[in-house]
This record gives structure tokens, sequence and C-alpha cells, in this order.
């Protein structure tokens, strides 16, 4: 669909028969059932299984690299260096700054350095043991504030700049100021927001394999087929035409998964020299060191308001720290500023934001990208106002309220908006008006609200095509098979793509078959990330079903001799309206099309209007629809250990129309509870050596069925008129307030303002005595 | 190496493998069954748990060794022995609950998740929310933040002793989209078989 040609949000046909349900996945069962196949489960014959050598130290010159001794070994069927694979790539074409393995130098510790492919695990790891690297070490920067200072030690050399600086931003609209100089009340302080990591359950898996022919095929466990496509052919120097990217079934990414990886290009590579299949599968520990994870930011916020509440400047300072790597941190910093302008009206804003390079694992998108770290500041922020005015933290948000059909200051078009109906709902659910503030010493409640992007028009390569495609097949049994380069990373976008093809269509959900994320077989997609796939996929789907539809309905018409206008497709029929005798099979009704036009099929496509605002940067973070969330949380503070509980999370979230409202709770949930998490126990940080302190799944401290509080979702429809039948994105929003609820909360609990992340016993502990001594 | 003499699924196994081989590969590499998944192959995650002589435990820290000549019930099992026991074909309840909740969404823990389940309601017929929270605590799961599981399991429970189960907060009548209603039953049934 392009922008000049939209879809109004209405039912196909009256009334909705799947969207709006809370209809199965179409792959639950066989996730259920131990069929579906994920990357480590394929198994090709004479497969040769592939392992990485990483970097010791955070910060190395590499002299030299000796193989010999891996080469000779029995077993071992090829080792490569970074000189095997020199070309540069990076996500962000601007910032190539990544080699497969490490070129000159290793800027982390865990940086990849050199890759064997032996008969089984067990030989190439040995076989890893015996490669000899010679390493000049250099002194490492771990720290973001020395590494912005220091221009001594350059993380990357050989940049236009000369400094450690990633990325700068500096952005300023309306009079900031003047807001400043002319407010009621100024509220300033410092905020900083740790490092956290995906850790998805399946661990980054690839198996390469080459035919006689020259043809590369490559299964991956990545988000983004569409860019690991366009990478694989720059480093392996490959006409793309001859390599097909398959992202078999997926277990978890939240944005981990979507760079290209180190593990792919080896795998490619060592199938090309071996003539074998080759499989690299990463430990948990090496998932942990490639992260890719929410960036630390340490942040300074000023606000400026009126008595009444009113906000009438935002003015934001902020330090990212990268990590070695570029990955997609040019448009983190854009977005550590460009998503706050809601669901608040901000007359007036500046921000200034810098990402610096350390040698440490890079950062990258995890869910909620570049904004959950900036909306953990600001709705702290609001919650001191609130305090310092007197006003209700619920009723200053309300007041604060920007609008539907509004364009923010930062010249953002925000289409439908149903943040006040979020506020509502978590306001009545929590009983927030009879127990804020009232709870006994200990509990308490904090309430919080965010925005979040359902995509954005930023398509990462500069293009005129469509970001989305859609290909839809008929068969003469009457299944469907629709075609999308979109990847399902169990957020269940296939499920959305069949929902959409069968309402269109009048069909039963389990007579659409979606195959996806096949790049010899799907039409492109981007992939999955910013929260675009359900909108703009969705629209794609859509818009092919209606081409479609169009001819079947013609074909049946024409047979009757009726009106096309009288024509329905329900539920496997097609009926005339005006005669409720006349009724056909929708399969019927597919060979009067197929006959009539020929072999049926049709394609479909999104791409989103020009948005943003009309400066270097506007379009980064512009999306054609945003979604709202507003989150309540209950704590229990003990003030002995200083340990906090989450008690309960009520979050409601405005996702457009819920095309499936059981799917849409849970990525709340799941939202809330990774928010949860990044509240009170995760911290993805590396010690003095450059060494992670807890790369495990235990000692990182993931929520366990015993931690998790009480989510309670709540959908707030507010229906836009551009998402697919008014759908927006539900998978990132819902996570971004859950952070500073819980932080609002324990202020609630027991009167102490925690501005840094995370909420360990110790911190809350200094923060009680301190609140003791003040008090003394 | 080193022959090893197992039940799997209902079958007598006959297979070799090195000796330091843990259940988890025999399974996976040598027999073929990816159902079992492997997150952490250090028993943090718990995706890896199957049934042994009816007990969950970590396949990854089990060695292969020490299951000679016992019963092993992978994901791939549970389903036909459903079918078997039940005579009815189709998954497991446990399975289906889990499906009809939306508890699968990558579905990388539930293998070792509805594993951990099934040896619950084996044992207790209608566990309580505490109870069900500590029959999972050993199995790890990143995307539902365990609500939808939560849901399921007592779907599972419930729906075998006839009783009515709490709708969760977004199905509430005052809370509920609009069509947000649907039984938790699938509604309609598929097309009559016609000639192609």
């Amino acid at each position: 669909m392009a922008a000049r040609d939209r879809h109004g949000p209405e039912a196909p046909w009256g009334e909705f028969e799947i969207v709006g349900k809370a209809n199965r996945k179409v792959d639950g069962l066989d996730k259920a059932t131990g069929a579906a196949l994920y990357t480590d489960d394929i198994q090709l014959p004479g497969m040769l299984h592939a392992k990485i050598l990483r970097s010791p130290h955070p910060h190395a010159r590499i002299r030299g690299i000796d193989v010999s001794a891996a080469e000779a070994m029995p077993g071992v069927h090829a080792v490569i260096t970074g000189r095997d694979l020199p070309t540069r790539y990076g996500i962000i074409p601007w910032t190539p700054d990544e080699t497969a393995l490490a070129v000159d130098k290793v800027r982390f510790l865990g940086d990849e350095v050199a890759a064997v492919a032996a008969v089984d695990e067990d030989t190439a790891i040995e076989a890893l043991e015996r490669i000899r690297v010679d390493y000049e070490v250099l002194e490492p920067l771990l720290d973001p504030e020395e590494a912005l200072r220091r221009t001594d030690v350059l993380v990357h050399e050989g940049r236009k700049r000369a400094d450690n600086v990633s990325k700068h931003v500096a952005l300023e609209f309306g009079p900031v100021d003047d807001a400043f100089r002319d407010a009621d009340l100024v509220v300033e302080n410092d905020y900083s927001f740790h490092g956290t990591t995906h850790a998805p359950i399946e661990p980054h898996c690839a198996v390469a394999h080459w035919s006689a022919s020259g043809r590369l095929t490559l299964w991956s466990s990545t988000q983004i087929t569409h860019y690991v496509h366009r990478a694989l052919a720059r480093v392996l120097g490959l006409d793309p035409a001859r390599i097909r990217v398959i992202q078999p079934c997926l277990g978890g990414a939240f944005g981990g998964k979507s760079d290209p990886f180190s593990l792919e290009f080896c795998v490619a590579e060592l199938a090309r020299r071996t003539g074998r299949p080759v499989k690299m599968l990463w430990t948990r520990e090496e998932v942990f060191y490639a992260h890719r994870g929410r960036h630390p930011m340490r942040m300074r916020y000023r606000t400026a308001v009126r008595k009444d509440g009113r906000i009438t400047g935002v003015d934001a300072r902020i330090l990212i720290d990268g990590g070695a790597y570029s990955s997609y941190g040019l448009v983190t910093t854009y977005y550590s500023g460009q998503l706050l302008t809601g669901p608040y009206a901000f007359p007036s804003y500046r921000f200034d934001s810098t990402r610096v390079f350390t040698n440490k694992p890079p950062c990258g998108p995890k869910r909620g990208h570049g904004s959950v770290q900036p909306r953990f500041a600001f709705e702290v922020q609001l919650d001191e106002i609130a305090h310092a005015l007197g006003i209700d933290p619920i009723q200053l948000r309300r007041r604060n309220f920007i609008g539907e059909g509004v364009e923010t200051v930062n010249g953002q078009r925000i289409t439908s908006n149903g943040f006040l109906r979020c506020l509502d709902l978590v306001e009545e659910a929590s009983g927030w008006k009879e127990r804020y503030g009232r709870l006994p010493r200990g509990r308490g409640l904090g309430v919080a609200g965010s925005m979040y992007i359902s995509g954005t028009n930023y398509p990462i390569y500069p293009n005129d095509m469509p970001q989305a495609g859609v290909q839809i097949k008929v068969d003469r049994s009457g299944l469907v098979t629709v075609f999308t380069g979109g990847n399902d990373i169990g957020q269940g976008s296939n499920s959305v793509a069949a929902y959409l093809v069968a309402e269109e269509l009048g069909l039963d959900q389990r007579d659409v078959r979606v195959v996806a994320a096949d790049t010899d077989l799907c039409p492109v997609d981007l992939g999955a990330y910013s929260s675009r796939v359900t909108f703009m996929v969705g629209n794609a789907c859509i818009d092919a079903a209606r081409k479609l539809r169009r001819q079947v309905v013609e074909a049946v018409a024409d047979e009757w001799g009726v009106d096309p206008h009288r024509i329905r497709m329900v539920r496997g029929t097609v009926l005339d309206l005006e005669d409720p005798e006349r009724t056909m099979t929708t399969r019927q009704a597919f060979h009067l099309a197929e006959a009539r036009f020929d072999t049926l099929g049709a394609t479909g496509s999104y791409n989103t209007p020009k948005l943003g605002g009309d400066y270097r940067g506007g379009s980064i973070g512009a999306s054609p629809a945003y979604s709202f969330t507003a989150h309540v949380a209950e704590v229990e503070v003990d003030e002995e250990t200083g340990m906090v509980r989450v008690e309960k999370v009520w979050c409601a979230h405005d996702c457009g129309r819920a095309l499936n409202p059981m799917l849409v709770a849970g990525q709340i949930e799941g939202s809330c509870y990774m928010g949860v998490a990044e509240a009170l126990l995760e911290d993805h940080d590396v010690d003095h050596h450059g060494l992670h302190r807890g790369p495990s799944l235990l000692d990182y401290r993931m929520p366990t069925s015993m931690d998790v509080p009480e989510f309670l979702a709540f959908i707030a429809e507010s229906v836009d008129p551009e998402g697919p039948y008014g759908a927006k994105e539900a998978g990132e929003g819902p996570l971004h307030s859950s952070i500073p609820a819980v932080a609002n909360a324990i202020f609630d609990a027991v009167g102490i303002r925690l501005r840094h992340l995370p909420f360990t016993p110790a911190r809350v502990l200094r923060a009680l005595r301190e609140q003791e001594a003040a008090h003394a | 190496m080193r022959t090893l003499r197992l039940e799997v699924n209902g079958d007598e196994v006959v297979t070799s493998a090195p000796d330091h081989w843990t259940l988890l590969e025999v399974l996976r590499y040598g027999l073929g069954l990816t159902g079992s998944k492997q997150g952490c192959d250090k028993g943090d995650c718990g995706a890896c748990t199957v049934l042994l002589d009816g007990e969950p435990v970590l396949a990854c820290l089990t060695l292969a060794a020490s299951a000679e000549g016992r019963r092993v019930l992978t994901i791939e099992g549970l389903m036909p022995q459903w079918t078997r026991e039940s005579g009815t074909p189709g998954p497991h309840p446990v399975q289906d609950a889990f499906d009809r909740c939306g508890a699968l969404q990558c579905g990388f823990c539930q293998p070792g998740m509805m594993l951990s389940a099934k040896a619950l309601l084996d044992r207790v017929a209608e566990p309580t929310l505490d109870e069900i929270r500590a029959a999972l605590a050993g199995n790890l799961c990143r995307c539902t933040g365990y609500t939808q599981i939560f849901q399921a399991v007592q779907l599972a429970a419930a729906e075998r002793a006839g009783k009515p189960v709490e709708p969760p907060s977004w199905r509430r009548p005052e809370h509920t989209p609009a069509g947000g209603e649907l039984p938790w039953k699938e509604g309609r049934p598929p097309q009559e078989p016609a000639e192609v």
C-alpha cells in the first residue's frame, strides 16, 4: 500500500470475524509439541561445527596470529582470521566499523579473533586453544565520562573525529531559555540507567550450506533476514542473488538479534572453504558478550513548569555508553531525545545526546530502543514536580496530555492517542484515588506514562522501495499462502498476517498458511525492529488480500449476473446479500476467479508517508502511528533489608485496534516483566578488567516464576486511521513506563527518591539512611 | 563411546554416544529429538527439562549414562502418549491450554515448561497459584512474564476438574475491547471437505 492509498480501519465485510478475538497462533501447536524447528535443530549431513576464539583483553592490538597448530589438528577442516574477511560492515550504512573477525585490534573482552570448523565442537574448542595470538595490550576505556575526556586513547582510529564520540546530536525546538526564565518551578536532577541485556532463551545460532553451483544458504536466528542478506553479500563479496537467508523458528530476540553477527559470516566463509555445511551455536556466555543490549545512560533533566503543572520546557543532556562498536548507535542517539515529546505537550524542548565508544560489549537496541532510559528519568522528574506542586501525579499527566491529531514540538505527527483512556484504566483498576498516598509506610503506588513508535519511516538504507512487501498465492484446495519477509520472533507476526488475510477473504484462519523470512521465497520486509511489523506487514497483507478479493468478487458477480456490491465473503462462503439462497464456497469462487483471470495471486506493500520534521534527523523516530501506555505499580519496601518487592503492576496500553487481544496482553505482560526485571534485578556490567560480572542466566538474575508480581493488562483501543484495521504496536511501548512507575511507587512507600537504576537493596538502604540522617 | 539402552517416549532405544555426553546431547544430536532445547547448558534455564521416570530433570545436567534403562518422556512424546491413553487424537490438554492461553510466544522455553507443568498436574489435581509458581521455578521464560503460563496451567487443571476459571484482566467485561470476547474454545468448525 502506498501512503496515498490508505484503506480505513473498518471491517472489510461489516463486522470482524477474526480480528479482535483471542484466536490461536498459526504456529502455537507446532511449538507446543516440539515440532517447530529452530536454527540449532537443523542438522545437515556431513555438517561441521565451528567455534570462535575471543579476545581475553578489552583493548589490544593484534601483532600476529599463528593458526598452524590448530590447522594441523586431526578433525580440523578450516581456520579463518580477520584477514580472510576484512570488509567492514555495520547495520547503519554510515557507520561500518565492524569486521567478522578482528583485523588489527580487539575492542572489548570477548571480541571475535578467529574461527575454526571441525568435525565436532570438542575438536573445535581444542583447536581454539592452539591458536597463538600476539597481542599488544592497550589501555582500556571502561567509563564513558573518561572515554569522552580522553583523546590519547582511541577505541576506533582513522575516523574523521580524533576522539571517542560515536555520535552527537543536539536539537532545540521552541523557546527553551524563555521557558526556564519564566517558569514557576524548575526541577533539575541527575538520573542514570544501567546496562541490561535481552537474554532470549535461545542462544544465537547459524548454519551455512554451499551448493556445488556456488549458492549459499544461511539459516540464522536473526530478526533481520534482509539486512543479514545485504551484509553477507558485502562481506563475502558475493552476488546477493547467490545468497539465500532463512530465519527458522526463533527463540526470542527483543532486539538482541537485530545486527548482523560474526557467526553468520564465519559459518558462511567456513562452508565455502570446506565444501561442507557448518554450524555455529554460541554458548550462553558468548551471548552475554555479543550483547547489543540497552545502552547505559547518564542523564541530566531540567523541566520548567507553571504552577498548574503545565510543562513549558524540557532540557536534557545525555551521555550514552555505546560499548565497542556503532551498531544502531546513530539511531539510539536520536531516539534518546526524539521519542520523549509525547504523550505530553512540550512547548519547548532541547536535548544534547552524546554516544561514546568504550572497550565494553557493544550496546544496541533492546525493547524500547533508546527511549526507555530517558522515559525513566523524565517520568521520575514528573513525579517530583507533582509532589513539589501538590498535584496528583495522574492529574498532572492528564493536564499535560498532548491530544490526538497533533504535531509534537519536534515535528512528529500523532494520529490516534488513547493515553487518557490508559490513565483512566490504571487509575480505576489500582484503586488509585482511595489508596495513593494513603497506604501504610513500606507500601506504595506509583504511576508513569509513555509513548512509542509503530515503525519508523527511516529505512536504514535510503531507498524509495516499500518497507514491507507481501505476496499471496491461492491453491485450488482453498488454501491461501502468504509470503512475507517479516520476522516472527515469537511476537506472533505470522499469526497477524494470517488473521488479516483470512479476514479480508472471509476464510477460516486455518486455511491461510504463512511462509516468512526466507529471502528466496518472500518479498523484502525490513525486519522485526522498531515495532514495525504489525503496522507495516499488516497493511501490506490487507493491500494484497484486497487486490485478490476484487478478482474473486468480480468473477462471482459475473457468474451470478449481479452487482459486485452484493457479494460478501464470510466464513468460507460467498453470499449474495440480496438473495440468501444464492451461495457458493470460497473454494468454488477461487476456481471461478482462476478460470477467469488466470493463476491467482496478488502482491501488496506498505511504505510510510513522508513524515518528520524538516531538519537533519527529523525522520528518525518519525512514525506513522504512536502507541501509548500508562502503568501503576504497587511495591512493598522492606526497610530492614532494602529489598523492594513489586506486588502488582497495572498496565493499560493503547495498541490501536487489538488484532488479537490475547497476543496483545502477552506483549503487555512480557514488557512489564522485563521492565520490573530491569528496575530491580538485572545488571549487565563489566568489571575493571572488562570481564562481565555475571554472564549466566543465574548470575544475571532473570526473574523466575517465583519472582514475578501479578501483571494486570488492559487494552485501550484508539483505532488508528492508518494502521491495519486501526492497529498499532504492542511489543515495546508497554515496557517504558513500568520502570519509573516502580521508582515512583518506592517514593510513595518510604519517601526516598531513587534516580539511579537498578534499585538494589544496597541502594535502597543507603537512601533510607540518608533520609534518616536528614530527618535527624 | 558407550552403548545406551533407554526407553524414550515409549520406545526401547539403543544408541551409542561419547561417555561424556549428556542426556540432552543424546536426545538432540543422537536421536534427533530436537524438541528439548538448550538455552544455557548449565542447568540455569530449564529449557531442556524432560521427564525421567515421570520426574522433571534437567537433561543438560544429566549424564546420558545415568539414564540407562530408565523411562524418558520428551515433548515429542506427550501428544502420542495422550492420544494412546485417552483415545482422542490431538495435543495433550497442557499443550492445548498453553496454545489457547497465548503462552507460546517464542516457544523456546515451553517444551521444558510444559513437561514441568504436566509433572505437577500428575501429582496435584488442582494446584494453587503458589504451587504452580513453585513447580515452574526452574523454567525461565523471557517472553510472557509467566502470566499466560500460569493461566494455561490453571485452565488445564480446571477443565479436567470441570470447574470454571477466572478470566484474565484483559478479558473481563469492564475492560474488554470491542469485539474482544471469544469463548475459550475454538469458534468455527473447519470447512466441509470438497472436491478440488
